[in-house]
Parts: C-alpha cells; structure tokens; sequence
C-alpha cells in the first residue's frame, strides 16, 4: 500500500471516527446485513422470528431509496442545490440496468428472439438500436449505468452552475429536465419500451431471480453499497473540498470571492450524486422486477427531497433514517388507508417545513443538548 | 250605376276561381295518383315517379320525397295506402303521404316499406336540393347547391345557370360558380376549359386545387391529363397561385394553433407571474388552484342545469372567489412563515397540492367530470379548407387578452395594486411609509390564485376535468414564467405566446411529444444563457 493511500485511509477513517450517528448507522447496517439473511433463510418458515421473502424485498427496496435519499442529501444539504430531477437519474441508471436484464432474458421470452427483446419484436423491429449493443455484457451496462447519467449531470450542472443558476431557478430546471425525460421515455421510437418499459425479467450474471437466495445476495449488496456510500459521502463533506462545498452553501458569492472555483465544487458533487442517485436505481430495477418511464415523473424527485427533509437534511443519515420512515409509512397506509396517503403526505411535507425545519434528527440532537444544559 | 262592373268583377272573379280549383284539383288527382304507384312501381318507375311528382307544384311534396328518403314512407298491406309514419312505441303514427294529414295509429305489422336503392336515393337528394335551391334561407340555398354538385348532370347544370342568374348572395354565387367550373373542366371545348380554369383561379378548396393538379399530371405514358397546351399552362398556373395562398393560410393556420396554446400557456402562468414574480413565492399549488376553478365550472353547471350558456360566465367569478380565497388560505396558513425561505415554501406549497388532490379526489372521486361546452363556445370560424379556427381557440385568445389587460390594470390603477408593486421592490421600505405588507401579501397571492381559478373554467373548456388537471400545467406554467423574466407580466405573455407558437410550429416535423421535449431543452439551455429570462428586471428590484 502507498503512502498516498494510507494517508487517505486515514483520513477515511477520522471522518467516521468524529461521528457518532454514522457509526451507529454502520453497526445498523451492519446487523442487517447479517440479520436479515440469517432470520429469512436459517429460520425456519413457521417460526414467529422468520423474515419472508416479501419482507427482504420491501427492505432491499426502501434501503435503494436510502441510498437516492443520501445522494440528494449531498447536494441538497451539503451545498443548497435542491434537485428536483434526482429520480432522472435513478430511472436512468434503473435502466440501464433493466436493458442488461432484458438481454439476459433470450430466447425465454414471449416471442423467443435471441436477440431482441419482447417489445422491439412486438414493434416489428428488425435489428437491436445501436445503443443497446453490448448491453448483454454485465460489465460495460454497469460502467453505462453510471456514465450516461453521470455524463449528462456533469453536461447539465456544467451549463447551469457557469452560468449561476441557482436556487429555484435551478429547482425549476431540474423539474424540466426529468418532465422531458419522462416524455421522451413514453415514446414508443425511443428503444425503452414505451409506456410499459421493461419487466419479465429471468436471470442477473446467470443467477435465477426469482430465487430467495438471489434476492438475498441483491439485499446484501444493497446493504454494502449503502454503507460505502455513506463512507464516501462522509469522507467528500469532511474532506477539504467538503468544507468549501458548505461555504458555498452558506454564501455563494463570499466563497467565489474568496477565490474559490465554485462551479467546478458544485459540478463534480453533482455529478458524484447523481451516480449515487443512478446505482440506487441499478440495484432498485432487479428486486423490484420492473422499470417504466413513471420513475421519471416529477413528483417522485420532490418526494425524495422530502424524505431527506423527514429526516434532517445535511446529516446524510437523517436522509436514510427519513427515506426508511416515510416509505414504511407509505407501505403502511397504502395498505391500509390508500385514499388516507396523500393527506398524510401533504401533511408531512407542511408540518415539517413548518415545525422540524431540520427533519427528525435535528429535533433528537436539540433535545439532547437541552438535556446537557440542563 | 256603380253596381254592375261590381258585379262583373265578382263574376269574373269567381269564374277564375272555379278555373284555377279545376286545375288545382286537377294535377292534385294526379299526384294523389301518382303516390298511389309507387308501392307496385320498379325501380327506374318510381325514378319516373319522383320525377313526375317534383314536377308537380304541391305543397307537400319535398316532406313526402324526403319521408322517402328518410325510409319512412310506407304502404299499408290491406289497401296499398302510402303513409308517412314516426315510430310510436310499438306502433306506427300515420300521416297521409297525400294531405300530409293524422290518420292516427296503426300495428306496425300492417305496413310494408317503400324501399329505394341507392341510384333513387340520388334522385331524391337531388330533388329535395331543387326544392331548397329556391329557398329563402341562403344558408339552406348552399346547403342545396352543394348537395346538387355532388352528382352533375344536364338537368342539374341547367337548374344552377338558371339559379345563378338570379341568385344574390356571394357565397351561393360562389359555390355555383365554382361548381360549374369544376363540370366545364369536362368540357370537350378547350375554351370553356380555360374559361372554367379562370374562374376557379384563386380558389381555396382542397377539391378545386386536386382537381386542377390531376389536369397538369403526365400520364404513364408520356401523354398528359389535358392534352390542350394552352388549358394545361393555365392550370399550372392556377395550381402554382393555389399553393402559394395555400401555404400562406397554412402558415396562418399554424400561427393561430400556437398562439391559442400559447394563450392558454399564458393563462395558466400568468398567475404565477403573481405570486412568483412578484411576491417571489413559488407556489407549487397553482396546477391546484386552476384545477379548483374547473371544479367550480361543474359545479356551477350543476345548480344551473337549465342555463349552460350563461354557467360559463357566472363561472369565472365564481372560480375567481373560490381560488383566491384558498389562496388566501394558503398565505395566511402556510406561506407566510415561509418568506424568505423560496425552497421551503417550494415543498410546503407541494404537500398543499398534494392534498387538494386527494381533497377533490374524495368529493368528487377520481374519474373526469363531465363540463359542458356552451352552444355559443362551440362551432369555428372556416375561411376556406386550409384555414379554420375554432371558436373556443378564439374566445380564450380573446378571454387571455381581456384578462391580461385587467390585471395590468388592477396593478398600474389601484391603491391594492401601488401596493403590491411598493411591496414587490421595497418591503422593508413600503412598510416604513405606512402599507399593511401582511395584507398586501394575503391579497397578492389572493389575486394571483383567483386568477389561476379563471384559468381553470378556460382549461374546463379544453381539456379533461379531473384531480390531474393541475399537475399537467405546473411544469409548463413555470417555464413560461421563467423564460418571460421573473416579475415582468408582458415577459410572460411575449414568453407563453412564442413558447406555444415554437411549440406548434416544431409539431409537424417532429411530433407533439417531441416538439415539447424540444421546447423544453431549448428553455434548459435558454435559461443558462440568460437566467433572469427574457426581460429581466433592472434596478433594485432585480437584487432580492
């Protein structure tokens, strides 16, 4: 190991040893990895302790917008950026995903093509769109998977950081950028599949995936994923260029006065969120078994911002602690009281701009500190 | 002395009578015998017949051919009677083809149809258009002409000469002008050719324009559609002008398009200018309060069933309260904690849209209501085959405009209105000379959420009223705001207007969904050009 890497290592690990709340994210993450594989598959199916495959399902997938919820909070709570574009980048990496699996399908599919998939036959397609090609390889639809997004947030917070786009003008354009998107993917001529995008999906790297022990290993991944993301979220906002990255959030123009290149700051955390946002989207697509262009629509990058919200924005784990709250709670009262979700929803995104301007853990850390000076 | 020339007159008068009832009575025992063939007749006899019979001057005879065009002309089994009859129930309600008088009701099983092929349907139509050709109405004089047009022959081209010597009105003249034209074309007299060719010149329907560019085509081989040089030169020509003006209405047509949407894109944001604009609160609930104004529209339209023409225009301030006063609600509630904080009245104004959906969802569930369009929204302005507006396309440009002018008004003539703009540029210094802010605050986004209820009984009229009404204008209307330039009303109405021409103009090379994708790049890009939009403001104001 290099001088140059040990140092990093080290920096790594002070950046977790000063805080208290991602180490106990850690050891959480940590039990769960462990716990869950060992309460579904080592317990037996009748026993009260038994997890179902549902169950590790609805986990795997709260924890993939555990891990969107982190990459909006990088950008949101760390240097004032609000996206309301964030689930683009999702979908697109969901995609991509989604194209690899549906190459992976073969000839198991309705039509029983080879080569192409189930819609292009359906739209009496005769060859596979340039961009499809070497989608079947595992490998290079995982570095797609985080190019195109990351390629096209670096093009877009290229134009908009230079030009001083901010606030909610930003906001605004980030609205318009997934808006297009979302219509663009609806098209049939696009090569996404349209409307119903993809789904049927069979096998991931020749793994069954309608089978518990391959959605066990995705949960796990998920798991570790999240945690090195979090690592490395924690690492970029106590690193140097984190604490200019928060100047900027505090003062724009003070922190380009100073004589800080502001927009190259914002234009890489972007870029990095927005691969966060897209591997999110790559292990979400394979558990929950299907992708379409709705991923896309608007409300779902706003929803986001609001789990980070729920949960305390610029903590990083207040984003995963709000993403995993406010999508249990919406598994809860779809259930139970559908027509019930949406005031609930409403309410929650007044109530806490209102009263918990600092989300869920800003209220524990005042409550502590009141205890402290008491 | 005086009596006898009266009695005379009287004499002769009556005379008269008895010769002209003679007559009558006459041809009246022919029709009535006439009538009484057509059960027995063939097929080219009852053409003699309907012949024969429009011919005759009775009364009665085009509701009698166009009963019989209708199929509604019967014969009874027993006498081989021929009725008129209506369905009524069960039963047929009679009335004599002769007199066209009742004669009650009978079983339906008594009576045998007098039936016609589709050649004596032709003759019937044509009939029944001589008959309207002398109508007073000119309306139903068009309506004659072009049915006669349909199917030319001797007969019909003679009646339409004669017709057009005494024919006044332009548009009748016109269509049997051209119609005439159109049977010269025909014509084994190269002279008349040229002459018909000259006078459809100029003219601006799809037919005339196919029909001429059939005459210049080149056979397969090698032989032209008209083989007269001179004919076929001015056919070219006239065909040449045709498509200029052609696409000079089609251009228009196009402007129009885009400029009824960009109307309607201007309604929707205009608002929002308000509220954004001007007070710098983005209200992320407007889609709402727009869906709210539909609302209003139904339910006006549900308390007065009987008066639909006039629901529209009791709608307007109907919505206009209803929405203000939620967005007054909204202020006083909500966003007024929130000033100075845009992003965070961003997702509180959110989850206020949020539950205005399910609210709606809820009273009126979530499928579509049905608005009514009004009789006097409905119908369109046809210039000619390649320009025609519809009318509820007009009434909103025309609806946009009167509403843009009362807000410019309300804001540059009243004391609310010196306010807001005092507000708008200097708080903290409109507050020191005495303005209640809080009150100009509530009452600036009261106004600017009643107008977006006003948008929305004009969005009633277009498009589908439902609980997703609002999310579907949300994206656009910020767009259109921001592109205008933010707290400048005439940047919005310039930016909704060309953003909806742009829009329509790209719609025929690329699509819909494409030249909206398009027009929302170009405003992606546009903004990092210019990110204070179109008509940014200068001065003060712009620094908040």
């Amino acid at each position: 190991m290099s001088f140059n890497s040990l140092v990093e290592h080290r920096r790594i690990i002070r950046a977790i040893r000063d805080d208290r709340g991602g180490q106990v994210l850690l050891l959480i993450l940590f039990a769960i990895g462990i716990l869950v594989p060992v309460l579904n598959m080592a317990v037996p199916q009748g026993s009260a302790l038994h997890l179902s495959g549902y169950t590790v399902t609805l986990l795997g997938k709260y924890l993939c917008y555990a891990l969107l919820a982190i990459a909006v909070d990088l950008v949101w709570g760390y240097c004032g950026i609000l996206s309301l574009g964030h689930a683009a980048f999702f979908a697109l990496g969901g995609y991509a995903m989604g194209m690899y699996l549906m190459r992976q399908i073969g000839t198991r599919g309705v039509y029983g093509d080879p080569v192409l998939p189930d819609f292009m036959v359906f739209l009496n397609w005769k060859q596979l769109p340039w961009f499809w090609h070497g989608m079947n390889m595992f490998w290079f639809a995982m570095l797609m998977m985080m190019v195109v997004p990351g390629l096209l947030a670096w093009l877009f917070g290229w134009f908009a950081f230079r030009s001083r786009v901010t606030g909610v003008y930003l906001s605004i354009i980030t609205q318009a950028l997934t808006y297009a998107l979302m219509l663009a993917f609806f098209r049939n001529d696009m090569g996404f599949g349209g409307n119903n995008g993809f789904t049927d999906f069979k096998d991931i790297l020749g793994f069954d995936l309608g089978k518990g022990s391959t959605r066990m290993a995705l949960f796990v991944c998920t798991v570790i994923m999240l945690g090195i993301a979090y690592v490395a979220c924690r690492y970029i906002v106590s690193s140097r260029a984190g604490r200019v990255i928060q100047a900027v959030r505090d003062s724009e123009s003070r922190a380009r006065f100073i004589g800080y290149k502001v927009e190259s700051y914002k234009v890489w955390l972007f870029t990095f969120s927005a691969v966060l946002a897209a591997i999110a989207g790559a292990l979400y697509v394979p558990q929950v078994g299907i992708i379409n262009p709705s991923e896309f629509s608007p409300i779902n990058s706003i929803e986001v911002v609001i789990w980070v919200a729920v949960g305390g924005r610029g903590t990083l784990y207040g984003a995963i602690a709000g993403a995993v709250l406010v999508n249990y709670a919406k598994t809860y009262f779809t259930g139970a009281l559908p027509e019930f979700w949406l005031y609930a929803l409403g309410a929650l995104f007044i109530l806490t701009t209102l009263f918990l301007p600092r989300g869920i853990v800003g209220l524990m850390l005042t409550r502590k500190r009141k205890e402290k000076t008491a | 002395m005086l009596r006898i020339p009266v009695l005379l007159i009287n004499v002769l008068g009556l005379c008269a009578l008895f010769v002209a009832q003679g007559v009558l009575a006459d041809s009246a025992a022919d029709y009535a015998a006439a009538i009484a063939q057509l059960p027995e007749a063939s097929y080219p006899e009852k053409t003699e017949i309907v012949h024969k019979l429009s011919d005759m001057q009775q009364p009665g005879v085009k509701t009698l051919l166009g009963a019989f065009l209708e199929g509604n002309l019967y014969s009874r089994t027993s006498d081989r009677k021929v009725f008129i009859v209506a369905e009524d129930g069960d039963k047929y309600k009679l009335q004599d083809a002769v007199t066209l008088q009742d004669a009650g009701s009978e079983s339906q099983d008594d009576f045998e149809k007098i039936i016609a092929n589709n050649q004596l349907r032709k003759e019937l139509r044509i009939a029944i258009a001589q008959f309207d050709l002398n109508d007073t109405a000119a309306s139903a004089r068009l309506h004659a002409v072009k049915e006669m047009l349909r199917s030319l022959d001797e007969d019909n081209i003679a009646l339409l000469r004669k017709r057009l010597d005494r024919e006044h009105d332009t548009a009748v003249r016109a269509a049997i002008e051209t119609g005439l034209a159109m049977a010269d074309l025909d014509n084994s007299d190269p002279a008349k050719r040229l002459a018909a060719i000259h006078v459809l010149r100029g003219n601006m329907s799809a037919e005339v324009y196919n029909r001429l560019n059939d005459l210049i085509q080149q056979n397969s081989d090698g032989s032209f559609a008209e083989p007269n040089d001179e004919v076929r030169m001015a056919a070219r020509k006239a065909v040449v002008g045709i498509e200029r003006w052609r696409d000079a209405f089609g251009a228009g047509q196009t402007m129009m398009f885009g400029l009824s949407l960009g109307a309607v894109l201007v309604l929707s944001a205009i608002g929002l200018a308000i509220t954004f604009g001007v007070m710098g609160v983005i209200n992320m609930a407007h889609g709402e309060l727009m869906m709210l104004g539909a609302y209003t529209t139904y339910v006006v339209q549900l308390l007065m069933p009987n008066h639909i023409g006039a629901s529209i225009i009791v709608a307007i301030p109907a919505a206009f309260l209803v929405s203000g006063l939620a967005g007054v609600l909204i202020e006083r509630g909500l966003v007024r904690f929130l000033y100075g904080r845009p992003l965070e009245t961003l997702l509180a104004t959110f989850g206020v849209s949020l539950i205005l959906q399910q609210l709606v969802r809820d009273v009126f569930t979530a499928n579509n209501r049905p608005v009514i369009t009004p009789s006097w929204l409905a119908g369109s302005w046809q210039v000619n085959d390649y320009f025609a507006v519809t009318s509820n396309r007009l009434y909103i440009m025309l609806f946009t405009g009167l509403v843009f002018v009362a807000l410019l008004m309300v804001l540059k003539r009243t004391t609310l209105g010196l306010n807001v703009r005092a507000v708008a540029q200097n708080r903290a210094m409109a507050r020191a000379m005495g303005v209640r802010t809080e009150w100009v605050d509530a009452m600036t986004f009261g106004l600017g959420a009643g107008i977006a209820g006003i948008a929305g009984v004009a969005l009633s009229q277009l498009t589908n009223v439902g609980p997703n009404l609002g999310q579907q204008y949300i994206v656009d209307s910020f767009m259109v705001v921001v592109f205008g330039g933010v707290g400048n009303l005439w940047g919005t109405l310039i930016s909704g207007l060309s953003l909806g021409v742009i829009n329509k103009l790209l719609e025929p090379y690329s699509g819909a969904v494409l030249a909206k994708i398009f027009v929302l790049i170009f405003l992606i890009l546009f903004i990092q050009r210019r990110p204070r939009g179109l008509f940014p403001q200068k001065g003060r104001a712009a620094e908040g």
